[in-house]
């Protein structure tokens, strides 16, 4: 008997829960489908259903183009990334060398600096080149290695055993090949949790688009489109939570499609670190 | 930065070594560097020449147009009696003492819950997860909209219960709160990695406090805590950090819930509304950077926030360099 109240309890709190995080994208979705009228009242059911608001802010906004921007900024961001990160992540998981433990001291400093610390400099350095106003200052530094998956992927890398190595480079292996034919097939999960929080974190991004483009509409992404969205299209909550399911919407998706490596991905930064 | 030291080492070895072993070292430090050398680059360029500049510039008055002339320590005391500082230093400050717990209560008291399951774990944990991925911008969009102060669903819903809520994000009192609020719907992050730590506590240790005679209290406090406390020294020191470059939300909320009509460039006229409630560190750097162009002052806040975050991080480091010797 007290084990039956036991399950129901736990069932109903966690019942609760679900309710509370899942309310809000309910809300945003219901009044995203109603008429523009309607979805300025305290109505939660749509009395008419109006899908045509996600066509409507295809057409009437400059969604297309802000997708497209975020898409070259995160798809280009996350290969660039790889290029550059999952070398240096095998070097310091995996090569003995002077300077390693400076290195990696220096990649965690990285990883932990709050952004605004280095934005002046940074903007004067891109300004001197002519970038502002543009995506690339954001999107060039991820050649150079991003501080926050080499640290993750050099974690997940600590966990192939040595052996394997070993008997490649004895079969007469280099490095880069022990890399890209043993290493990188086994360590698949790591490298992919380390580019789905690269995409999640350029696609998310406000603070560095906001500083590169604001003055420059043309290569807006996302974030900031639709952070200006209801001052241009003010009194449209329909219009504007319709913006915002189709800038969640993605996110869920890959989500769903890669929920497995990105969970053990989470699990990873933070008790291995 | 690297190659350099390996180099000098290689030459001081050399002189007494065999041909044979000179060259395979050699070999060694080239193989190294195509590894390392994008990321060596990326440290020089992108951490250490900016953190260097900015503390030169700290000592500098200059906006886009002028050259920067030095000024002294003139920036770091005019920090002393800057008013809209002392605002934003409180509002950081808030949140960081407020929200960063609040975060850690809910995430123990989550994957805890999750941990009771046998069957449909999974499930809740994806559920309780999910609102984390949310795009900040629309999470807080969507916030926003949820706590309207008229025709919210949140007052909407208090109103049939016969509460009159408060305005929420219009508040200058409740705006913060609300922030927090946005905070706990996204604590999935964090929820996960406690998930896991709960996980690996091994069931034996909670099996021998019980026989021990241990109550459910003691043996959370002993065994469950215990376990978890490293974990939540460096989710703690993480979410320090990543609170005090907190800037988005508060800058979103404010220019979606004043409804002004602001783009761009002119978003930070709408920073810290309602009457600088939400006016948070990172903004007033932000706005003193890029809307007043008083660049010299801008690095200096720059650097104070560097000390404080290096701060926190040398906290984090000590105790993962001390984790790894006893590894």
């Amino acid at each position: 008997m007290s084990a039956k109240l036991y399950w129901i309890a736990r069932h109903s709190v966690a019942i609760a829960l679900s309710v509370a995080f899942l309310a809000p994208v309910v809300f945003i979705v219901l009044t995203s489908l109603m008429s523009s009228n309607q979805a300025l009242t305290s109505d939660f059911w749509p009395r008419t259903w109006h899908p045509g608001n996600y066509a409507d802010v295809f057409r009437r906004t400059a969604m297309p183009r802000y997708l497209l921007n975020t898409i070259v900024y995160a798809g280009l961001a996350t290969l660039f990334m790889l290029a550059s990160s999952v070398p240096a992540a095998y070097a310091l998981a995996k090569l003995r060398w002077r300077g390693r433990g400076v290195v990696f001291v220096l990649i965690i400093c990285m990883m932990m600096l709050p952004p605004q610390v280095v934005t002046v400099p940074l903007y004067l350095m891109w300004a001197r080149y002519h970038l502002t106003g543009t995506l690339w200052p954001l999107i060039v530094p991820m050649l150079f290695g991003d501080a926050f998956s080499i640290f993750l992927m050099r974690q997940f890398l600590l966990t192939i055993p040595e052996e394997y190595l070993d008997a490649a480079r004895v079969d007469g292996c280099g490095e880069w090949r022990v890399l890209l034919r043993v290493v990188a097939p086994m360590a698949r999960p790591g490298i992919a949790a380390a580019a789905l929080f690269q995409f999640f974190y350029a696609w998310n991004d406000y603070y560095g688009p906001l500083l590169y483009t604001s003055e420059n509409e043309q290569n807006w992404t996302l974030s900031l489109g639709l952070a200006s969205f209801r001052s241009l299209h003010h009194v449209e909550w329909n219009l504007v939570t319709a913006a915002t399911v189709l800038t969640m919407a993605p996110i869920v998706v890959v989500f769903f499609f890669a929920q497995k490596a990105f969970v053990q991905g989470v699990t990873l930064t933070g008790v291995k670190g | 930065m690297v190659a350099p030291t390996v180099r000098l080492a290689d030459r001081r070895v050399t002189r007494r070594s065999a041909a044979p072993a000179r060259r395979s070292r050699i070999r060694h430090t080239l193989t190294v560097l195509s590894f390392m050398a994008p990321a060596v680059i990326g440290l020089a360029v992108f951490l250490l020449y900016p953190l260097a500049s900015a503390v030169y510039f700290s000592f500098t008055k200059f906006d886009l147009i002028s050259t920067p002339h030095w000024v002294g320590l003139s920036n770091y005391r005019a920090m002393a009696h800057d008013p809209t500082l002392r605002k934003a230093a409180v509002n950081t400050l808030y949140l960081v003492v407020v929200m960063v717990p609040a975060r850690i209560a809910a995430a123990i008291g989550s994957a805890l819950l999750l941990t009771r399951f046998k069957r449909g774990g999974g499930f809740y944990r994806t559920l309780f997860y999910l609102p984390a991925l949310a795009p900040p911008v629309a999470a807080t969009l969507a916030f926003v909209f949820l706590f309207k102060p008229g025709t919210g669903p949140v007052n909407t819903m208090l109103r049939s219960v016969g509460i009159q809520g408060p305005l929420w994000f219009n508040d200058p009192g409740w705006a913060k709160p609300s922030l927090v609020l946005l905070g706990l719907w996204g604590v999935g992050d964090i929820m996960i990695i406690f998930l896991a730590a709960l996980l690996d506590v091994p069931q034996m240790y909670y099996e021998a406090a019980e026989l021990d005679g241990a109550n459910a209290w003691q043996r959370f406090r002993y065994v469950t805590w215990a376990s978890i406390s490293p974990v939540i020294t460096f989710v703690a020191i993480t979410g320090v950090i990543q609170t005090l470059q907190y800037f988005t939300q508060a800058a979103v909320a404010a220019s979606v819930a004043s409804g002004q009509a602001t783009t761009g460039g002119g978003i930070s006229s709408t920073f810290g509304y309602p009457l600088g409630s939400t006016f948070t560190y990172p903004l007033w750097l932000y706005m003193v950077g890029f809307r007043y162009n008083a660049l010299g002052y801008a690095n200096a806040l720059a650097v104070v926030l560097f000390v404080v975050a290096f701060a926190a991080t040398a906290v984090l480091l000590r105790r993962t360099f001390r984790g790894e010797t006893t590894r």
